[in-house]
């Protein structure tokens, strides 16, 4: 290493230029790799209302939000029972029903599988819940992974009671 | 490229040849001095160059009448099929043709695996081999996108969810491909996109891929290096241009058979329904040939470490000609490993057949296991085989063992012969 010769004027050019040459290409390359991101009109889309005054307990609906199925399940007295009574140690991503239901008679969650995003059926699988099709995984009546490849419980979207009939979710 | 002169005998192609040595390229074409004995296994170099051109000629066709829009693609592809002059024969050579791709891949990556093709010196060859069925999986997916049919739909949900498996930025990386929060219109122009470019993109990495097997020429049945040219080689023209155009017509026959007697046997009917957000399809079965990589994927119970396998079985690939150990390259003169080489192909068999099943009870078992030897075979086999295993001696020369009078390759290695060649 000591005979290297000492960085003269050139070598700090050469570095500079390609410093600046770097940032260059990657500022030019930025809205080539960012066009490709949800644009103006995708996000506009944000939130959606629904009617859920003709639902009885047990039954669902399933309505379509930034092109994702959501589902919005009125509970049985059964069916919250089971969701709340389950031993939390017991699960693989560990989430008390109260936390996940604001209500607990309604159940507003994705119905896209944590795994790989197909859509889990109703009122199926081993815990009464949703069961995904696609690769197996079982979930609760409370949308938790109970069993299966999915990493997580089903996920939870921002919404609120307008008022005792609508749902915004968004 | 060219280790021969070549002068061209007209005076304008003497000029034109100073300009530009294209004649050079075309006589180093057919003067390629080629092994004497490649057998009928060496001609799907030349098929799959077929299938290329098929596919891009037929998807240039397609494209014209083709409409990426997430409300349009689907009825488009039903006026292809029936109002379109002929759209029916394009869109079925072409939706066939991807399959037949598939099979001569599979065929030529299997015969380089058996003749050890891969080996030194023609480790480039196999790695740009590898890049171009990785490149052929993507164009091959994102074409199946395109009609908008369930399966269409439902396929690109699960195969770019394989990236929300990456931990922290998994989630940004799926929003980034979709352009939106699921699958939709700016996926499926993308995937347009992408499926109109990547057919060039292999056919750069093809003429690449022929360079580089112009360097150290073709490998052999024997496995053996050999003088060229030399009474051991024949030059290409005519020799193997007739033999690889007698086994394209072959092929053709059975290509020929699936586009006019079962165009749809090798697709899902569930795409013929257009494309619905709210109902994923009982049966999610990706196409044919890429039913081994989703048993592995399926065979582990955990999301990234599935995506992991699923990938590393591919890039092990890469890796083969460092995990072979082994300096004899044909299988011919390795008794065990021909016999492992045989396990490993029925093993991506029964791996490619319970990607079909569903994911539960036995199935799930046999994959698991199917899935552990996969990886026992590249990783543990194939290195320790090289170091333990005994090979019969190999021929000297490809002609020897024949004008020897002997039919059995292993007595031409005999000390009379090998001294008489010192």
């Amino acid at each position: 290493m000591s005979d290297k010769k000492k960085p003269n004027r050139r070598d700090f050019i050469f570095t500079a230029t390609a410093a600046v040459g770097a940032v260059g290409a990657g500022a030019a390359a930025w809205p080539l790799i960012d066009q490709m991101n949800p644009d103006a009109s995708v996000k506009a889309l944000a939130s959606t209302e629904v009617d859920v005054s003709s639902l009885q307990p047990g039954q669902s609906v399933t309505v379509l939000w930034r092109g994702k199925p959501v589902f919005i399940k009125r509970r049985t007295e059964n069916e919250i029972n089971e969701a709340r009574n389950v031993n939390i140690s017991d699960l693989k991503h560990p989430e008390k029903d109260e936390d996940r239901a604001q209500n607990p008679e309604w159940l507003v969650m994705l119905g896209v599988c944590t795994h790989l995003g197909c859509v889990p059926l109703g009122d199926k699988g081993e815990y009464g819940g949703w069961f995904c099709p696609c690769h197996g995984s079982h979930y609760d009546t409370s949308g938790r992974i109970r069993k299966g490849p999915a990493p997580t419980n089903l996920e939870i979207p921002k919404y609120e009671f307008v008022n005792s009939n609508t749902i915004k979710i968004g | 490229m060219s280790d021969h002169n070549y002068t061209p005998s007209s005076k304008f192609g003497k000029w034109f040849n100073d300009r530009l040595p294209l004649l050079t390229l075309a006589n180093h074409l057919t003067d390629y001095p080629t092994p004497k004995n490649l057998n009928y296994w060496w001609t799907f170099g030349g098929i799959l160059t077929f299938c290329l051109i098929t596919q891009i000629i037929t998807g240039l066709v397609l494209a014209m009448h083709y409409i990426a829009h997430a409300d349009l693609a689907f009825s488009s592809v039903e006026h292809i099929m029936r109002d379109v002059n002929y759209g029916w024969l394009i869109r079925y050579i072409h939706a066939n043709g991807a399959s037949m791709f598939f099979l001569a891949v599979y065929i030529h990556i299997f015969r380089s695996l058996f003749y050890g093709s891969y080996k030194a010196p023609r480790e480039i060859i196999w790695i740009l081999g590898i890049m171009i069925y990785l490149l052929m999986m993507a164009a091959a997916f994102m074409g199946y996108v395109l009609p908008w049919g369930q399966m269409s739909f439902w396929g690109a949900t699960v195969i770019t969810n394989l990236f929300s498996a990456i931990p922290l930025v998994g989630e940004s990386i799926t929003t980034w491909l979709w352009g939106g929060y699921s699958v939709d219109n700016p996926t499926l122009t993308r995937f347009f996109t992408l499926h109109y470019l990547i057919p060039f993109l292999i056919l750069g990495l093809v003429v690449l891929h022929i360079w580089a097997l112009h360097v150290p020429g073709n490998n052999n049945p024997v496995g053996i290096d050999i003088q060229k040219p030399s009474k051991d080689t024949v030059p290409f023209h005519p020799y193997i241009v007739i033999k690889d155009l007698f086994a394209l017509l072959l092929f053709m026959i059975v290509f020929a058979f699936f586009v006019f007697y079962s165009p749809n046997i090798l697709g899902h009917a569930d795409n013929y329904i257009e494309a619905n957000p709210l109902v994923t399809p009982a049966h999610i079965v990706p196409e044919w040939y890429l039913l081994p990589f989703y048993a592995i994927l399926r065979s582990i119970p955990d999301k990234l470490l599935g995506v992991v396998a699923m990938l590393s079985a591919i890039f092990i690939l890469a890796a083969l000609p460092w995990l072979d150990t082994s300096k004899v390259r044909s299988a011919v003169f390795r008794p065990l490993y021909k016999q492992f080489y045989w396990i490993l192909v029925i093993d991506v068999l029964i791996l490619g057949y319970v990607g079909a099943m569903p994911a539960e009870g036995l199935y799930l078992l046999i994959a698991r296991v199917a899935t552990a030897y996969y990886f026992l075979h590249f990783l543990l086999i194939l290195p320790i085989l090289g170091k333990i295993e005994k090979t019969t001696p190999l021929p000297l020369s490809i002609t020897s063992p024949v004008l020897g009078g002997s039919a059995d390759l292993a007595m031409a290695k005999s000390t009379d012969v090998r001294k008489e060649k010192l």
